[in-house]
């Protein structure tokens, strides 16, 4: 062997692998790599290097590159090597300039050229390294020079050509649409290709195309159902059979594009239901793969024009994901009850308990894929369990990201549907404390203006609990260590406007707790210009009501620290707080009149007080004034005004009523009319909207447009099988065939049957179910039980944040029989056929041909124009099914993706094949037989390679003795 | 008819433009490394530089470290790979197989995808252990280029990818046996 090692790499190589395998820090690592990249950039410029030891320092470039270190002084002869004539160097070259370059960099004008010539050779794996870098490294302005040639490679004989191609196309069409829109039936057409890879491909553009617009694509709805109904049947060839799916990953992209086809549009939907139904039929739910189009089919269903039997359908997959042990099941499950509640909010009351389960599920991803469920969920009912329990649990994390999420979440569902005053200030409250830096500062905003207004109560009383509450609750938290800056500025403004109004505190008490606020943190200009100027109000509150002022040592010495610091602002704010201090009752009373934080302050805009110097001016020969809207000639006042309007509305919280049922209530301040001069600005009204979910209605293309445009269903319709919808007689037939697969029939009356059985069963267990869990469901999923929990929301103001355990028992107490009766209701309309979609051009007559004479392709043409008049006559497309038996018998396919392995990968075994998990003995029963013969041959290969690492030198270490265990043993 | 189509893509040009930042759906990324946060092969499907794609990588390693035994594969990668990205992974003996896509993909499928991927690896080397990994670098782009291609599912039958790789391969080496011959018949020709 020589300098060769046996993975056909030099020793050099091997050892440097080896080095770093063994480096037992980042800094021996990084030594090593230094060294790798000083031997190779000596070694890379040498002439005349052999063409595989090229190729072999190239391939340690990108080794070093992915390790974090610059190699780019190797990037220009990964370029030259896009120039060799010999294949597997051009195509590590290739190889190497898509992982090194961008298509931006200055280099790539030296491969456009080579792409060219490349794309054009004879040799097709030229052709697709050419391919694979057009992709990654042709930007919007060389697409010119490569668009004819990947064009004309559509219709290249070979097919891994034309998936590529179709491909590449693709990539040019996300950089830069407007080049390639003139070509974009050429996907149309490609969908119709022989081979079902480069049909498969084609959806990945023809989903992004519908995505950004799907009105153009209506047309298309009827072959979409039509090639998704003849995968679901098996037509493809055995090798896209995946654990036992017929293509299964074909299948969920075309459930991605008929999910967008049918939003929103009932016409198109319509010819969907069947082929959905039969999906969710025959999907195992044993499998991974089956799960996956399950999953998929379910948000088809959410998403295109709902239909009841689908739905249902869907409800029963959600059940079955939600009671499985797999967590990924479970997230599923959670995700598709999300999508699934907007329109049947009944299903997740069924499994509340479940949801509930993966709300206090380690893991991370589950809790947060619930927490967005109960998002969707959330109403006034149920809104301060949920808000307590995001509260925990962002309290729980350390991950900023998610925590400013959550955060912004507990705030905007306090905000819609907060049961009371105090509980949403307890929540802010909580907010703010914990990931107080990280919300917005709109929102301590807001909050402000809230405790100063209230909820627009009319009611004194309630105000001045509502300030109280608050102050005494800050005073309760100031003593906290370490809060955030934004909610000290909401303490000390409280504080100053309302710290002494109730009368409960003396002003030295309140001020005290101010000046050691600013003390504690010192070093925030903010928190300490709020502190001063709360303590401003305070003294000036004190002066005006007659009381004499004897200022504290410690807030004097804030004063004189302050009055020569480095801040103006803080500066200019200690010298107000002297002068204050220094007036009479009457003038103070005028600078800060007691509670005025909400009074309208008038701003004339027009500053109409300069309006006679102005006069006078212009007398004297002064220009007059051109606003700026005439100046620059675009005279749009409303639209200014407008724009005026909004901004004002974005800071505005809401203040109508919550959900509350509850008479809408004059706000305190209206605002005065003034001459029409003077414009006044008063404080916006809540201008809060909730956005509302509209379901556009798409219109339907109704004409299918140029020939050239249309797809020619020719093709589609004749490839793999019966050219027909599916007959109510022949997938009825198809479902009581099924059981092979081990799916289980969805007959809808069972079904009803078995979820009002679920329902008994999910009450029973829920009486087992220890009680905590039943109060918590009972409080997020309780439906009207709002006045009672209105009141005792409020009456228990400081314990807002206690967990579930004391949650009033009423609510829970009402559940249950609500719940029954929405079931019932939900079961009125008498169970029909799933299958049974009355659609009359759906079901036709079920076909008098003989199905197994289509299968071989000897349908005349008649026949199928007069089964499926909508689709068009097929004249001589291809027969693809003759093609493929062949390549069917031919092909020796693993059973269920089996491969072989020897006895000590039984591991390996278990987790390939497929979720049916093969374990332990059971697991060796199954395996052996399938193994023994071909065991020997792959025993003696283990032995080979084993004894070639060990000829290298490469043995296992202490270190890292991971490095050489069998990947999936 | 073709006018109203080119208006469309007008319009959706514009959009870009104003939103540089819309991801468009797809893979995002592709990244195998071992359990002691080596990385064995990365794959990026939009331009990242170096230091950025190390970051991820150590981020990435650092989010699978903290997963708990029997949970999901799922987790969410927003904070370190931009909005909407998720993440599936797979752990084989010493390796973490890693897609990172965005939300336009279906979870359940994108480890199914990853099953094919290790399924391809371990067809075409027999027993796939990291050695093989490390070791076949190019082949185990090649395989993964068949799979993936410029971050869209190009294929996903695992046969299929064999029969390709193994035509390269076969290609391959057949091109470099014949150089030195083809050399002299080229020139041959070309007189």
């Amino acid at each position: 062997m020589g300098s060769q090692g046996g993975f056909g790499q030099s020793k050099e190589f091997l050892d440097l692998i080896k080095s770093i395998g063994e480096a037992r820090s980042k800094a021996e690592e990084d030594r090593i790599v230094i060294r790798e990249i000083e031997t190779l950039k000596r070694r890379i410029s040498e002439p005349d290097i052999p063409k595989r030891k090229m190729k072999e320092y190239i391939i340690r470039l990108l080794y070093v590159e992915m390790l974090g270190h610059d190699a780019s002084f190797g990037y220009i002869h990964a370029v030259k090597m896009t120039h060799d004539d010999n294949l597997p160097s051009k195509r590590t070259g290739y190889l190497a300039v898509t992982l090194f370059l961008n298509d931006d960099h200055d280099l790539i004008i030296l491969i456009v050229n080579t792409i060219q010539k490349d794309l054009k050779s004879d040799n097709y794996l030229v052709v697709c390294a050419a391919l694979n870098a057009v992709c990654r490294l042709i930007n919007d302005e060389t697409i010119p020079a490569v668009l004819p040639l990947v064009v004309d490679l559509l219709s290249h004989s070979k097919e891994a050509v034309r998936k590529k191609a179709v491909m590449a196309l693709h990539s040019f069409h996300r950089k830069s649409p407007s080049s390639v829109s003139h070509l974009i039936s050429n996907f149309r057409k490609r969908l119709c290709d022989n081979d079902p890879g480069v049909m498969g491909a084609t959806l990945c553009p023809l989903f992004d195309l519908v995505n950004a617009d799907p009105t153009p694509y209506k047309d298309l709805v009827v072959s979409f159902v039509s090639i998704l109904k003849q995968v679901a049947e098996h037509r493809l060839p055995k090798s896209y059979d995946y654990h036992q799916m017929p293509a299964p990953f074909v299948q969920i992209k075309l459930l991605k594009i008929l999910a967008l086809l049918g939003s929103g549009d009932k016409l198109a939907s319509e010819h969907m239901y069947t082929v959905i139904g039969d999906v969710i039929r025959k999907g195992d739910s044993s499998s991974n793969i089956g799960n996956a189009i399950l999953y998929e089919s379910i948000r088809c269903v959410s998403s295109i024009y709902p239909n009841a039997k689908l739905l249902e359908a869907a409800a029963d997959v959600i059940a079955k994901f939600l009671k499985s042990d797999s967590h990924n099941l479970k997230y599923m499950g959670i995700d598709a009850l999300g999508r699934l509640i907007k329109l049947s909010p009944l299903i997740a009351e069924q499994h509340q308990l479940a949801v509930i389960d993966c709300l206090e599920d380690p893991d991370d991803t589950l809790k947060r894929k619930t927490f967005e469920l109960l998002y969707k969920m959330t109403k006034s009912s149920n809104v301060e369990v949920i808000v307590d329990r995001m509260i925990d649990y962002m309290i729980s994390i350390s991950d900023d990201h998610y925590k400013t999420y959550i955060a912004s979440r507990c705030v905007e569902l306090a905000e819609q549907f907060a049961p009371s005053n105090h509980w949403f200030i307890q929540t802010m409250n909580k907010v703010f404390e914990h990931a107080g830096d990280l919300v917005n500062i709109k929102v301590a905003h807001n909050l402000m203006r809230l405790i100063a207004e209230g909820f627009g109560e009319d009611d004194d009383t309630t105000y001045s609990q509502l300030r109280s509450s608050a102050v005494e609750s800050y005073l309760r938290i100031i003593g906290e260590p370490k809060l955030p800056s934004v909610f000290l500025q909401v303490i000390c403004w409280v504080l100053g406007e309302y710290g002494t109004a109730d009368g409960k505190h003396s002003a030295s008490y309140i001020t005290g707790k101010l000046c050691d606020m600013a003390e504690a943190y010192s070093n925030d200009e903010t928190v300490k210009a709020y502190a001063i100027t709360a303590l401003t109000k305070i003294y000036s509150f004190e002066i005006a009501a007659g009381r004499k002022v004897d200022m504290l040592s410690e807030c004097q010495s804030l004063v004189e620290e302050l009055l020569a610091s480095h801040s103006t602002d803080l500066q200019q704010r200690a010298y107000e707080l002297q002068s204050v201090i220094g007036l009479d009752a009457r003038a103070v009373e005028a600078i800060l009149p007691h509670d005025a934080s909400c009074e309208d302050i008038e701003v004339d805009k027009n500053i109409s007080f300069l309006n006679d110097y102005v006069q006078k001016a212009i007398e004297r020969g002064a220009m007059p004034y051109i606003s700026e809207n005439e100046r620059s000639g675009m005279v749009n006042m409303s639209n200014f005004s407008s724009q005026d309007q909004q901004e004002s509305g974005q800071h505005g919280l809401r203040f109508e009523a919550y959900e509350v049922p509850k008479p809408p209530v004059p706000s305190k301040v209206t605002p005065v009319s003034l001459s029409s001069v003077t414009d006044l600005v008063p404080v916006s009204e809540s201008l809060y909207a909730r956005e509302t979910h509209h379901i556009t209605s798409v219109g339907v293309a109704s004409d299918t447009g140029s020939s050239g445009l249309k797809l020619k269903l020719d093709g589609v319709q004749k490839k793999w099988g019966k050219p027909t919808y599916s007959s109510p007689a022949s997938s009825s037939n198809s479902t009581s065939q099924n059981p092979v697969n081990g799916v289980t029939k969805v007959d809808v009356a069972t079904t009803v049957n078995s979820k009002v059985r679920d329902s008994y069963d999910s009450r029973k267990q829920q009486n087992e179910i220890d009680p905590e869990k039943q109060k918590l469901a009972a409080s997020l999923f309780g439906g009207s039980t709002k006045p009672e929990r209105r009141t005792s929301a409020s009456s228990k103001v400081s314990k807002a944040s206690a967990g579930a355990a004391d949650r009033p028992q009423d609510s829970k107490a009402a559940i249950v029989p609500n719940k029954t009766s929405g079931e019932k209701t939900n079961q009125q309309p008498p169970p029909q056929d799933l299958l049974d979609l009355g659609e009359p051009t759906v079901t036709v007559a079920p076909p008098t041909v003989d199905p197994f004479q289509q299968l071989e392709g000897l349908l005349d043409a008649s026949i199928s124009s007069t089964v499926s008049p909508s689709v068009g006559a097929v004249s001589n497309a291809p027969d693809i099914m003759s093609l493929y038996t062949g390549s069917t018998s031919s092909e020796q396919r693993g059973a269920g993706g089996y491969i072989p392995v020897t006895g000590d990968n039984l591991n390996l075994l278990s987790e390939l094949s497929s979720a049916a998990a093969v374990r332990g003995t059971t697991g060796e029963t199954n395996a052996a037989p399938l193994s023994l013969s071909v065991k020997g041959a792959n025993a003696k290969d283990s032995l080979e390679k084993d004894a070639k690492v060990r000829q290298m030198g490469v043995t296992p270490t202490s270190q890292n003795p991971n490095l050489f265990r069998d990947l999936l043993g | 008819m073709i006018v109203p189509i080119h208006l469309t893509n007008r319009f959706i040009f514009i959009i870009h433009v104003f939103f540089p930042i819309k991801s468009n759906k797809m893979i995002r990324a592709v990244l195998v490394m071992n359990t002691q946060g080596k990385p064995r092969l990365a794959k990026f499907y939009e331009f990242r530089p170096v230091e950025k794609q190390q970051e991820i990588i150590r981020n990435v390693f650092a989010v699978l470290c903290s997963r708990p035994e029997h949970v999901s594969n799922f987790v969410d990668a927003e904070s370190f790979f931009g909005p909407d990205a998720r993440l599936v992974y797979k752990h084989f003996a010493t390796l973490y197989f890693v897609f990172i896509f965005d939300g336009s993909e279906n979870e359940l499928a994108m480890l199914d995808l990853i099953q094919v991927f290790v399924e391809t690896l371990d067809k075409c080397f027999r027993n796939v252990c990291e050695l093989d990994v490390v070791f076949n670098y190019s082949k185990m782009h090649t395989i993964l280029d068949e799979i993936i291609f410029g971050g869209q599912v190009l294929e996903t039958s695992s046969t299929e990818v064999i029969k390709a790789v193994e035509e390269i391969s076969k290609l391959e080496a057949a091109s470099s046996s014949i150089n030195l011959v083809s050399k002299s018949v080229s020139s041959w020709r070309s007189r």
